[in-house]
């Protein structure tokens, strides 16, 4: 046999597209809300990001060798999940929170269920709740040089005035990469033009949102009150930057306008009733893993399938 | 005493209730937040196990086929009743730290999987070794679980400070994720430790593994076929 004769099944489209390009597309989506971070709260909130990431391409690259695997931290999947992770983190955290969560996200969330594509959960969002859990005061101080004191969420949960306009663009107590709704908006339309992600997931998760908080939030569809809740918190780097991620969303159309369904109720929830003030993280790790029910039941008809019965 | 010596290590070794039957998982994860915890119930187990074994090898041909298992748990729930009794009586710290788990322990797959798997069959003497055997193996395995646990999620070993001043315990492993990270951790170990044994062309075969990563036939390997022995099956189907 000849390599002429090399038969595939179809469909027979080329495309440059290739893991790789679209990692590095969402790194560039994410640039603008890492920068905003790193204007906002100064040069420590670089090093925590690099720590991370150089932490999240060692641990894959070790990973990889040790057990003589192909190595691939070239296809940016490692980068992605460490900047997240970094944007996911207070900038008061001390750098070892960066490497034992990029360690995690990497070891225990990614590799260990096969690599990339094989995670049932977004890696860095595994690891962001892994350490919310173990270091829960660590990760919950958002005191830094520019603010002290609690995040917006905190005080609109409380019933403390929050500044609308200083949340839309960022200038308030936070994590890294979620204080800036602006940035974040920013790279994702980079994403949605370049057709790396779509609105289906982040639409109806925060249409769902809305709608949730109208009606339990007690305030009725007040427009401040709802755009506090969108500015605030992690809700926009969730919704286009965590739920829309290839490998943890539901494959079929009418499973991602579902599953952007389910967050926006369970976001809902532990905002509103949850002990915490955010809960966009919960939310997503808890939508990661009902993504197999929601495919099972939103699985297509084969075609000819269906119809009259013999 | 050679069949002593074999029951025993076969309970603390090949076949481990915890690391390779994978019995007895609720107290397991449950209370081995702390190495005392976890060995305190390994050994109230161990106790449990070793006398309802020797009762049920008593009383073996006198306890009716079709109603073994009430049987059985009659006499389990008695010696369970007595540890707990003694337990609060004179350890009521370990009483308090293992609360509820003490009174389940009567439900514990391990005692009425020997009981049905082993004691029932046997004499009394390899019975009573084969309760202290598995007792110890899961002493050991939930005292393993807890030292991790306790390490990493307080920074002590049996209650001792050792982790240095700067070393911030990672709480998530003192809570409920935490047991499961260990439990598939130190699995995990044992299974590596058993595949390099056989890859160096040792005869590892007897040592079982609870799962052989063969998950299509999972319910052949494990528990199920410990406590449904070939007679009651045969019986079953005559019944229909």
């Amino acid at each position: 046999m000849s390599d002429l004769m090399k038969v595939s099944s179809n469909p027979h489209v080329r495309s440059k597209t290739g893991t790789s390009n679209i990692m590095l597309a969402v790194v560039i989506g994410l640039l603008p809300a890492a920068g905003f971070g790193i204007y906002n709260f100064g040069l420590k909130a670089l090093i925590t990001i690099v720590i991370t990431v150089v932490t999240t391409v060692l641990t894959e690259f070790v990973f990889e060798k040790i057990c003589k695997k192909k190595v691939t931290i070239e296809d940016y999947s490692a980068v992605v999940t460490g900047l997240l992770l970094a944007l996911n983190l207070p900038v008061s955290a001390p750098w070892w929170i960066g490497v034992v969560g990029g360690v995690f996200a990497i070891l225990v969330v990614k590799m260990l269920f096969g690599g990339l594509g094989q995670n049932f959960m977004n890696p860095a969002l595994g690891a962001r709740c892994f350490l919310l859990i173990s270091f829960t005061s660590i990760m919950t101080n958002f005191d830094c040089d520019a603010y002290t004191g609690a995040t917006p969420l905190a005080d609109l949960k409380s019933g403390v005035d929050v500044n609308i306009l200083n949340m839309v663009i960022g200038k308030t107590a936070g994590t890294i990469g979620e204080t800036s709704m602006i940035a974040i908006v920013i790279g994702a339309c980079f994403l949605i033009l370049t057709g790396i992600i779509d609105l289906r997931i982040p639409g109806s998760y925060i249409v769902s949102f809305v709608i949730f908080i109208s009606i339990f939030g007690g305030h009725g569809l007040d427009a401040a009150y709802i755009s506090a809740h969108l500015a605030g918190g992690g809700l926009m780097l969730g919704a286009f930057f965590m739920a829309t991620d290839y490998v943890t969303r539901p494959i079929t159309k009418n499973g991602q306008y579902l599953f952007g369904i389910l967050l926006g109720i369970l976001t809902g929830i532990f905002r509103l009733f949850g002990p915490s003030s955010e809960g966009v993280s919960y939310a997503i790790i808890i939508g990661n893993l009902l993504v197999p029910l929601i495919e099972k039941i939103t699985l297509p008809k084969a075609f000819g399938k269906g119809g009259e019965k013999a | 005493m050679n069949s002593a010596k074999e029951r025993l290590v076969n309970g603390i070794i090949k076949e481990n209730p915890t690391f390779v039957l994978m019995l007895g998982m609720c107290p397991t994860l449950a209370v081995t937040t702390s190495a005392i915890n976890g060995l305190g119930m390994g050994l109230t187990t161990m106790v449990v196990l070793a006398l309802s074994n020797v009762f049920i090898s008593l009383l073996r041909n006198i306890i009716p086929d079709k109603v073994r298992i009430p049987a059985f748990i009659v006499i389990i729930a008695s010696f369970v009743t007595v540890v707990e009794l003694l337990l609060q009586g004179f350890l009521p710290f370990l009483y308090d730290a293992l609360g509820i788990y003490i009174p389940l322990i009567v439900v514990n797959c391990i005692i009425l999987g020997r009981a049905e798997a082993y004691a029932y069959k046997n004499p009394v003497l390899p019975s009573l070794f084969d309760g202290i055997g598995m007792g110890l193996g899961f002493s050991v395995a939930l005292t393993c679980i807890g030292a991790v646990r306790e390490l990493l999620g307080a920074g002590e070993l049996f209650g001792i400070h050792v982790m240095p001043e700067s070393f911030v315990p990672v709480s998530i492993f003192i809570m409920a994720p935490g047991a499961f990270f260990v439990l598939a951790l130190l699995t995990a170990i044992q299974n590596k430790v058993k595949i390099n044994g056989e890859k160096k062309g040792k005869d590892m075969s007897k040592i079982q593994s609870g799962c052989n990563s063969d998950c299509m036939n999972c319910s052949d390997s494990g528990c199920t076929h410990r406590l449904y022995d070939e007679k009651v099956t045969k019986e079953d189907e005559k019944n229909g």
